[in-house]
């Protein structure tokens, strides 16, 4: 109890130490270039020290539990030897993290907008909503996809700089034949899919089974899913637009 | 009053995003693996502070750091403001005189990532994996000078009106070339923080700034030319990660100490 105390109130001051760059460089703009006065000052501290406290709390959590179970989850999958179920894990967590991401929604209800005015849909809330959850169902379809790419990837040994430079020239090519108002759209939808609580997940499932395969190493083969999930859904979004357009 | 209320309405929204993923987690552990959850306390707890900190902290965000980034932002592309900073002497405005913009958004960039919790698990990770090599504090500044310049690059895009596929062409073509010259164990950490980068803190904030300046340079339209940033800040971090990674070669000869799962203290915090 003592110990767990000590180490979140080291979190929590390296959290401190984390947010104070935003605020010299908010500060220093509003002070030297913006030069206007900066209203409910007492309301904006409050928050910070909410911030503070958010982030030492997350990352002790994520020591305490989301670490260990992601890895602990990675070790039995590799133990039973079941291709199939780890298979199965890396697309379900691929799959439900990012339906429900909120960043995803955001983006698909913006990009719903961008079809409506380049008049591939219909201007009606029915074909914004129904073009918004298309693209949502493949954006997670597409990150599920990506995360069993690369724990194959992590079983077969295949050359990952091979496989996303390949993938990014894919990217290349579609993009030329690609619409032009769903470009944009594409290439964000792969930065916003990977969001807090997945990338740990995802971080300690990659090492625990490289760490758990003979003559595999944690370093080089564990880490790249990520890298995966923020390229398939570019490719998957292009595709959607050139068959939607 | 509010920010209690607003606060638990967010504890209650990450409760929703983390609760199916823990129901997903525990469902595997038990019907598939077919074994009880080991130190379950332990893990409930965990997952009790990774919510609750994850609601305090976008709660935070929402009250504080996110109006006054998208007011700064809108401050900074203002035309008044944009008429009183010019450096052109007449006609329209050039690209040059969108200087604050690029300051800020390269400034913003770089302090975002080293506030962005996503990155600061991968660092924790990658530091105990590679026994120290790759320091948590060394990797969170490489990634953030490599948002920093992509988001002020991807704002210089949307002023000139380049394409974005000639910019993030070029980009990968330095990945490439890059990736055959830097040391092994480097290059899946370095794409990794591509898509590490842009979560919570940055995405937001730069997506702001981004639709600000498409509105206010003439002849953008913020759907069209508002997206893209994220695109940048997940680019240019895979470059400056490589570099990083580089670097240290040159200086340490980092190569050989890469052992397989050396587990170090938590001190290592302060590691380079």
């Amino acid at each position: 109890m003592k110990r767990s105390l000590i180490a979140l109130s080291r979190d929590a001051l390296f959290s401190l130490r984390d947010l104070l760059p935003i605020v010299v460089v908010i500060g220093v703009f509003q002070v030297f270039v913006i030069k206007q006065p900066v209203t409910g000052l007492v309301s904006i501290l409050f928050g910070a020290f909410l911030v503070v406290i958010g982030l030492a709390f997350f990352i002790f959590g994520l020591k305490l539990a989301l670490f260990p179970i992601g890895e602990g989850l990675a070790h039995s999958l590799a133990k039973k030897g079941s291709i199939f179920w780890l298979f199965v894990f890396a697309f379900v967590l691929g799959f439900g993290t990012t339906i429900a991401e909120p960043a995803l929604l955001a983006v698909a209800q913006e990009a719903a907008e961008v079809a409506v005015d380049a008049g591939v849909i219909a201007a009606t809330e029915a074909a914004k909503a129904n073009y918004a959850l298309g693209l949502r169902l493949v954006v997670a379809l597409s990150v599920g996809v990506a995360l069993l790419i690369g724990v194959f990837r992590i079983l077969s040994n295949w050359s990952l700089p091979l496989m996303i430079i390949a993938g990014y020239v894919l990217v290349v090519l579609l993009t030329a034949i690609a619409p032009a108002e769903i470009v944009g759209v594409a290439y964000d939808s792969g930065g916003v899919t990977t969001s807090t609580v997945t990338v740990p997940l995802v971080t300690a499932l990659g090492v625990g089974l490289a760490s758990s395969l003979k003559g595999r190493n944690a370093m080089t083969d564990g880490f790249g899913l990520i890298a995966f999930a923020s390229l398939t859904p570019i490719l998957f979004v292009l595709l959607y637009g050139i068959v939607l357009g | 009053m509010n920010l209690i209320l607003d606060s638990l309405i967010f504890i209650g929204n990450s409760a929703i995003d983390v609760l199916p993923i823990v129901i997903f987690l525990f469902a595997f552990q038990l019907f598939v693996i077919g074994e009880g959850i080991p130190n379950f306390r332990r893990i409930l707890v965990g997952f009790g502070f990774v919510t609750v900190g994850l609601g305090l902290f976008l709660v935070g965000l929402e009250e504080t750091l996110f109006p006054l980034g998208r007011l700064m932002a809108q401050q900074l592309t203002a035309p008044e403001f944009l008429h009183a900073t010019r450096v052109s002497v007449m006609g329209a405005l050039d690209w040059a005189d969108y200087h604050w913009v690029y300051l800020f958004a390269a400034a913003i960039g770089f302090s975002t990532t080293l506030a962005e919790p996503a990155l600061m698990a991968v660092s924790i990770k990658a530091n105990s994996v590679s026994g120290g090599a790759i320091g948590i504090w060394g990797l969170r500044v490489a990634v953030a000078i490599g948002v920093g310049v992509g988001v002020s690059l991807g704002c210089y895009r949307i002023i000139s009106g380049l394409p974005l596929q000639y910019f993030i062409a070029a980009g990968y073509l330095v990945v490439i070339v890059q990736t055959t010259v830097a040391p092994k164990m480097i290059v899946p950490l370095a794409y990794d923080s591509g898509g590490v980068t842009t979560s919570t803190v940055t995405v937001p904030l730069i997506t702001a700034l981004g639709l600000g300046l498409a509105e206010a340079v003439p002849g953008r339209s913020p759907l069209l030319d508002g997206f893209g940033l994220v695109a940048f800040a997940s680019l240019f971090p895979i470059i400056s990660v490589l570099a990083y990674g580089q670097l240290a070669v040159l200086r340490h000869g980092m190569a050989q100490s890469t052992t397989e799962k050396t587990k170090l203290p938590e001190e290592e915090d302060h590691a380079l």
